[in-house]
């Protein structure tokens, strides 16, 4: 569905994606793992076009991504840190996103999210009065509102309360078995492990590997997906 | 007013002592198609010393008419006399004659003699009034001529060019002349005045000339009063004159690089007053002039409200009215010998703290950008950009470029009601 | 493209700069007008506001706007927009609330005081200039990554337009004073919209100067049909040189 060929970007000395190659395809859920700095945002952002990359391409469902900006309308994207226009309130920026996606989104719209993280109490809310969980939430409820065929979650735990953490994640295990591909970037490995099936480790902009969960633990001889990890890490 | 009163009076008494000294026994000879006389030629051969020829309607085509008689020669419903662009229509060479109510076109053109529609040779006391001349080399032309009036006619010129166009009215070598009420459009300079002395311009009105409404040298003690001078290729000259008195005259639209309201060129000891100088790229342009009154005037909105070169001197410039115009004075020097006070300028920004209505600050009506403009004319450019604001209000602080005598110590701080 | 300058121009006029401004030149304007005795001296004052402040605050407010935008921008590109849409969207919100602050700032005195044609050349040329800046603010944002560097490029540009180049064509005027290079500034007059505007207003307001010797120059070339459009098409080039530059950025620009 998702396939980078030899992607490269550099931002101006830094290496951030170094020939990389990976396919994704439907109904993957996938761990994008790897250190700090390691360029995990940036192919996330290249996914989206929000980066453009320097060699290389990606096609989405076959078609080159680049100046095409239709594919987007298959994608929901929940970024690290939600960064909303700071005069709107929460139910301008939902309608706003409504009014923008209308065209491509398949009805009725899943307002799932909203209901459960119980946003339509905080609607009149300015985005810039909010705190960095609530803006986790907009995020998380806009990436799922409109059924698209993608999710890529770039750490979409962070920030949000125990509670919230599992509505979302029980939110995600519900769209993966839909059969729909799932991108989630984190850093806290524990959370992923009921989650994922296949495991993407980055280093220094280049992929490192690209496993199923099972080979992976066939591989470390760990079932946990942290210490499987953790053990990779030190070879 | 009491001026014009005066003149008035003094044209009312001229004309009176004309009618009374008309000869008693006076004959009145017809002229026309079914009258006594067929031709105007014919009628002042036979009309005796004193006799009036009176002229039906019709087109008159007889050459050269010579008036070598006092006579009175009288249109009815304006009869043509046609020059075909050969002739001199009407040459008067007696003292004493009246031509009136005539249409006189087509005179001849020559770039050797002088023709004009009616002509003066040598002679005093004519009167020509009412008549309307068309296409005309030169319109009405006195040459050595004295005590002789020009009234109401109407002189209309269509050339496009300089050379193939005379004056509407030419006065050459003559003296108390009465220019009034004439309309005069499209002839090289609309009045033409060389050598001529004692004589009134009053009423009339001047425009769309190819060179200047009024042309003016080597002559003096004249008035020119109450008129019109609108549009014409470069305004008003007066030159080498002394003893000239400009009253009441409006001048405006004098648009272009050598245009001038009024441009004095070696004048002295003579008055400007009252006169209205609207929209004219420069309203007064002064080049070696001396003792000039200047007062009560009015300049709106031309691009110079006036230029003084530095060879003027004794000039008052007082009680007159600085309104909307792009730059007040302009000068090529940093020498002054002339005075600028108790005018009315609408770009002074002082104050009047004692409220004796004089702004207690003096007034510079230099600016420096206009002495930049003048060393350098492209730089017109750049006006009235933040730049030259910002050199202009410099200026004004640390006076540097601008001549530092040149000031109004009393500017108004409100307009004159002329 | 409709849907997106709906919320670009909803959240400017939400800003208070932009209300701030347009009662700002009303009350300039208004009070200019009714101070001056004559109208003449109203327009003059209105001419420096619309060549200094008007390119000043279209430049600054516009690339503060862009820089403010970036997170909406950020969220923009990621959903199914054209790039080149969104940032069409910014560049017409900007133009049309900046023209509009101007129009019932500015526009509406003149309208009142002075509703001749000297009058209606200087709301055209206002609209343009607000415009134009907004135009070259955008470049100058997407140029420049920095929010603190964009704004002085801003406030450079702005100097540029406003002060150094006419300062730079003074000095040339004096260098080659010997020369006849009056119909090479018509040329150069093109190169600043500010002067370009400038002169047009100029060949309304002081059209009595403008028939001497120089000016005669500009009249006959801008005074003309065929020169007055020129002058506007150069100033619609003025708009789309650098909005188009700054596309062609945007695109590929990483956010």
């Amino acid at each position: 569905m998702i396939i980078a060929n030899n992607v490269s970007k550099k931002f101006g000395s830094l290496q951030a994606l170094n020939n990389l190659s990976v396919t994704c395809n439907k109904g993957e859920c996938i761990a994008l793992i790897g250190p700090n700095g390691s360029g995990k945002t940036t192919f996330i952002k290249t996914i989206l076009g929000m980066v453009v990359c320097d060699s290389g391409f990606i096609t989405f469902n076959g078609n080159n991504i680049n100046n095409n900006w239709g594919y987007r309308s298959g994608i929901g994207y929940m970024p690290q840190i939600g960064r909303y226009p700071e005069n709107m309130t929460i139910g301008q920026v939902l309608d706003m996103m409504k009014d923008i996606r209308k065209d491509s989104a398949t009805f009725p719209l899943d307002e799932d999210l909203i209901n459960r993280f119980n946003l339509n109490n905080l609607l009149h809310k300015r985005m810039r009065t909010l705190s960095g969980g609530t803006k986790q939430k907009v995020s998380a409820a806009l990436a799922f509102m409109f059924n698209p065929e993608v999710l890529i979650l770039d750490e979409p735990t962070a920030g949000l309360d125990p509670v919230s953490s599992e509505i979302l994640k029980e939110k995600i295990l519900l769209e993966k078995s839909k059969g729909k591909l799932i991108l989630i970037s984190s850093h806290i490995l524990s959370e992923l492990d009921d989650l994922v099936t296949q495991v993407i480790y980055m280093q220094d902009g280049t992929l490192c590997f690209h496993k199923t969960i099972e080979q992976l633990q066939a591989d470390t001889g760990e079932h946990k997906l942290a210490k499987a990890i953790a053990q990779v890490m030190q070879q | 007013m009491e001026r014009n009163q005066q003149i008035v009076k003094y044209i009312l008494f001229i004309l009176l002592l004309g009618v009374q000294t008309l000869p008693l026994r006076a004959n009145t000879i017809t002229v026309g198609k079914n009258k006594s006389v067929a031709t105007i030629k014919a009628a002042i051969a036979k009309a005796m010393h004193g006799d009036t020829v009176l002229v039906y309607p019709g087109m008159y085509k007889e050459k050269n008419l010579v008036i070598d008689k006092k006579i009175w020669l009288i249109g009815i419903d304006y009869p043509t006399v046609d020059g075909e662009n050969k002739y001199e229509n009407i040459s008067i060479k007696s003292p004493g004659v009246l031509v009136q109510g005539f249409k006189v076109i087509n005179s001849g053109v020559s770039s050797i003699e002088d023709f004009a529609g009616i002509k003066i040779y040598n002679t005093r006391d004519v009167i020509i009034r009412n008549n309307k001349l068309d296409n005309t080399f030169f319109g009405i032309y006195s040459q050595y001529g004295t005590n002789c009036t020009f009234e109401n006619n109407e002189i209309r010129a269509h050339n496009l060019e300089e050379q193939q166009s005379g004056n509407g009215i030419h006065c050459w070598k003559s003296d108390s002349m009465r220019i009034i009420g004439n309309q005069i459009s499209g002839h090289r300079d609309g009045i033409y005045f060389e050598f001529v002395t004692n004589s009134l311009i009053w009423r009339n009105d001047s425009q769309k000339n190819l060179r200047y409404g009024l042309h003016f040298m080597f002559s003096n003690h004249d008035s020119y009063v109450t008129n019109i001078f609108k549009n014409n290729g470069a305004g008003v000259a007066v030159m080498f004159s002394h003893h000239v008195k400009m009253f009441n005259n409006h001048f405006e639209e004098n648009w272009g690089d050598a245009a001038y309201g009024i441009l004095l060129k070696e004048i002295s000891d003579s008055h400007i007053e009252n006169n209205r100088f609207v929209k004219n790229t420069i309203g007064i342009y002064m080049e070696g002039v001396s003792r000039l009154q200047m007062k009560k005037n009015s300049f709106e909105r031309n691009g110079w409200a006036m230029k003084i070169q530095a060879s003027c001197m004794d000039i008052t410039v007082s009680s007159n009215n600085f309104l909307g115009n792009t730059f007040d004075v302009g000068t090529n020097g940093s020498l002054v010998l002339n005075t600028f006070n108790g005018n009315y300028w609408d770009k002074y920004e002082g104050y009047d703290l004692n409220k004796n209505h004089i702004g207690d600050i003096p007034y510079r009506p230099v600016s420096m950008y206009s002495v930049i403009v003048e060393k350098n004319p492209p730089a017109m450019m750049l006006f009235r950009s933040f730049m030259t604001s910002l050199l202009d209000k410099t200026e004004k602080v640390l006076p540097s470029l601008t001549p530092e005598n040149l000031k109004d110590i009393y500017p108004l701080m409100k307009p004159l009601r002329l | 493209m409709k849907k997106v300058i709906k919320y670009v121009i909803i959240d400017i006029l939400r800003n208070k700069i932009m209300l701030g401004y347009t009662l700002f030149l009303f009350i300039l304007s208004l009070s200019i007008f009714s101070l001056e005795d004559n109208a003449a001296k109203g327009l003059l004052g209105l001419l420096n506001i619309i060549l200094i402040i008007v390119p000043l605050v279209s430049l600054i407010f516009s690339t503060i706007y862009v820089y403010n935008s970036a997170e909406f921008i950020e969220l923009l590109v990621s959903q199914p927009l054209k790039r080149k849409t969104i940032w069409m969207s910014l560049f017409t919100g900007l133009a049309s609330s900046m023209t509009l602050a101007f129009l019932a700032g500015a526009g509406i005195p003149v309208l009142i005081y002075q509703s001749d044609v000297t009058g209606l050349m200087m709301i055209l040329i206002g609209v343009l200039l607000s415009v134009i800046f907004v135009a070259v603010a955008l470049l100058a944002a997407v140029k420049t990554r920095d929010k603190a560097k964009g704004i002085g490029a801003a406030i450079l540009l702005w100097l540029y337009f406003s002060l150094l180049f006419d300062g730079f064509i003074l000095f040339l005027l004096f260098q080659f004073s010997d020369y006849p290079i009056e119909k090479a500034m018509v040329g150069v007059s093109m190169l600043n919209p500010i002067d370009l505007g400038r002169i047009l207003i100029l060949l309304k307001m002081d059209i009595s100067a403008m028939m001497g010797y120089t000016g005669a120059i500009f009249k006959d070339f801008f005074g003309t049909v065929t020169g007055m459009s020129l002058s506007f098409l150069v100033l619609v080039i003025w708009i789309i040189m650098p909005l188009t530059l700054s596309v062609r950025n945007f695109k590929r620009k990483d956010l």
